[in-house]
């Protein structure tokens, strides 16, 4: 376990902090990422016209004290994608963010898998796939040998490959446009929340404009508003967890080079003796690049654009490229992991960077704020619509902080791979590193963890039935894709509420279960019966398993079920299910017993 | 003798980490003296000397 504040030979230990916004023990800013800066004389991006979004007055300027169903705190990728996906379940929404843009720097740039069935949920995907680089693999180095290749699962069964790179201001301004075309959602922008008071009725949020301040009253608020979270400090709330040790410059670089799109890592590389060094294509010809810094180095002197520039010189020569380079961009970050104890605190939510840092190893912090998104954006729905009760809301810590809590196991580990906080873990490190070259056993330490969707195993929204079943997801489990011959993939077809996934040997549906989805739908949600059948022909909610492979992933016979949520995770699976236990199954799901 | 066989992933981790920590708490000045000692303990344990022999030689071919 870290220790705080001992020291450990001469490189000091991973220390356990609690940090608020006012604290001045740890500065964490943007993401635990530090300003983006440009190089002398330009402001602007090499690729990328930010656009402008201007400031509307609201009616609450002229006096309406109209209360609204939903705020959400931050027009980032998480804030609008719970923002969408609450307007895909039929809720109004007010959006507020103090800039009038998108964020500067392409920061979070690996979208999950996962990620992306969620916004193809949400309509969005094709935007991103459209634009985005897809990768599947990728390979570590270690003076100047390759040691390890990451070959991430991926199959004909996939919709999407396991990641794609894309810039977050595209990220930004593809959700952005979403959201403006949905009548459902209005977006604030030059909307800074400067004061949060929540209790058992409600939210009022105080809003600074350009021309004035305002209250918003809300019933819920959605805090997504980042690391330094202005609603987490306005509620007195702390981050807690650990600092770990190594600080790393981030540098956006404008490079032609046909090199394929891939994850590469290098350690202990020629020009950067000892450093470790990430490199990652994105659209538009630029290429990320991560070098750690030395720990006794002045920040302030490896952050100017000569150092940067020598160091992306020797960088880029190591990589073999000769062709020009320009800058685009740079920051610093370090690796944290911490979180809120509670991500619900009454009426208030908190998603992403708001409730959790996460390091970057593993590309988990978009991802896991788009999940918490996807997590909390239905169940507020229901409640927020008298579909379900406030209980539901009770799930969504649980669940959420349950992956965090995992995902800060994985990249601990990772970090401690990537950036050695002792000798001793050097010592080990690059030992592992120098028999990965021959040994199968010591590569195995160099998967970097990637970003996995986390299963809400023990949940309370799950029926957990024993069951014998020998492949497929199990309960809290995303459901997997498949592909379905020519109808598409299995996500393509799954309902806007709950689906019961019917396995069929002839597409026959007992009358008496068709019965029961009819009656158990939620409100104007229906519980859509999807039905996969072994033969016969396909029909609007009825899918042909022509090679039989789909019943093989989900080690399913004739009756077999699942029951999915509206956020694509399994409530439970049942070799035969009966009306009472779908009923019960579905009051589970709803929070309709406590 | 059972045949040794090679530790499951967790606890290779768990290996990897305890022995990390040690190396930090005897300090750089008897981080050799330990490690020779950690090796004949293991010595010690259900393992062939052929897979020593092995270990020793991957382990010097790996002092790139």
């Amino acid at each position: 376990m870290p220790l705080a504040g001992r020291q450990h030979g001469n490189l000091k230990q991973t220390k356990h902090i609690g940090v608020s916004p006012r604290s001045t023990s740890v500065r964490v800013v943007g993401g635990a990422r530090g300003s983006v800066m440009r190089p002398a004389a330009r402001h602007q991006s090499l690729y990328f016209d930010y656009p402008h979004f201007d400031f509307v007055s609201p009616p609450e300027l002229d006096g309406s004290t109209r209360r609204h169903a939903v705020v959400v705190v931050g027009a980032g990728p998480v804030g609008l994608s719970a923002a969408l996906e609450l307007a895909r379940h039929g809720v109004t929404v007010v959006v507020l963010d103090d800039k009038g843009t998108v964020n500067d720097g392409s920061r979070a740039i690996c979208i999950a898998r996962h990620s992306l069935e969620g916004l193809q949920q949400l309509g969005v995907a094709q935007r991103f796939t459209d634009k985005a680089l897809g990768w599947t693999h990728g390979t570590s180095y270690f003076r100047g040998h390759a040691v390890f290749r990451l070959t991430m699962p991926h199959s004909a069964n996939e919709r999407f490959p396991p990641m794609q790179n894309l810039q977050q201001q595209y990220i930004e301004q593809y959700l952005i446009e979403h959201a403006q075309a949905q009548s459902r959602i209005e977006l604030r922008w030059h909307s800074r929340v400067v004061e949060a008071q929540a209790d058992a009725q409600g939210v009022v949020l105080r809003v600074a404009t350009p021309v004035g301040e305002y209250n918003l009253q809300a019933d819920y608020v959605l805090a997504a508003d980042g690391a330094r979270s202005v609603v987490r400090q306005a509620l007195g709330l702390k981050l807690s967890g650990a600092a770990h040790e190594g600080r790393y410059v981030i540098v956006d670089i404008k490079l032609r080079s046909d090199y394929p799109t891939e994850r590469r890592a290098f350690f202990d590389c020629a020009g950067l003796a000892g450093a470790t060094v990430l490199v990652h294509r994105q659209p538009d010809d630029i290429w990320r690049i991560d070098y750690q810094l030395d720990d006794d180095e002045d920040e302030l002197t490896a952050l100017s654009e000569t150092s940067i520039r020598t160091r992306i010189a020797a960088i880029v020569t190591m990589l073999g490229e000769s062709a020009p380079w320009q800058l685009e961009w740079w920051s610093v970050y370090k690796a944290y992991t911490l979180c809120l104890d509670d991500y619900r605190h009454g009426r208030v939510m908190f998603c992403g960077d708001a409730a959790h840092l996460v390091p970057i190893f593993g590309v988990r912090g978009l991802n896991s704020g788009l999940a918490d998104a996807m997590n909390i954006g239905w169940k507020l729905a229901y409640v927020v619509r008298g579909l379900a009760p406030a209980h539901l809301l009770d799930s969504y810590s649980p669940e959420r902080r349950g992956a965090t809590l995992d995902i800060f196991a994985q990249a601990t580990k990772s970090t401690r791979f990537m950036s050695p906080p002792t000798r001793g873990h050097r010592l080990l490190r690059d030992a592992t590193l120098a028999l990965a070259l021959e040994h199968d056993f010591a590569r195995q330490l160099l998967d970097p963890r990637q970003s996995q969707p986390y299963t809400y195993a023990g949940s309370a929204l799950s029926s957990t039935t024993p069951d014998d079943f020998t492949a497929g997801p199990g309960s809290g489990a995303p459901l997997r894709n498949h592909r379905c011959g020519d109808e598409g993939f299995l996500l393509d077809h799954l309902g806007l509420g709950f689906t019961l996934l019917y396995f069929s040997a002839d597409g026959e549906v007992p009358a008496a279960l068709r019965a029961d989805c009819a009656a158990l739908a939620v409100g104007d949600e229906s519980l859509q019966l999807l039905v996969i059948a072994a033969h016969g022909a396909r029909g609007a909610s009825v899918l042909v398993d022509v090679d039989g492979s789909l019943f093989v992933a989900y080690g399913a016979a004739p009756t077999s079920c699942y029951l999915v949520r509206p956020d694509r995770h399994v409530c439970g699976r049942w070799r035969q299910i009966d009306g009472a236990t779908l009923r019960a199954a579905l009051a589970r799901a709803l929070g309709r017993i406590p | 003798m059972t045949p040794a066989t090679p530790l499951p992933s967790a606890d290779f981790e768990t290996a990897y980490d305890l022995l990390a920590s040690a190396i930090d708490r005897v300090g750089r000045a008897r981080e050799s003296d330990f490690l020779a000692r950690v090796a004949l303990l293991l010595m010690h344990t259900p393992v062939e000397i052929e897979a020593i022999r092995a270990a020793l030689i991957a382990a010097e071919a790996a002092l790139v």
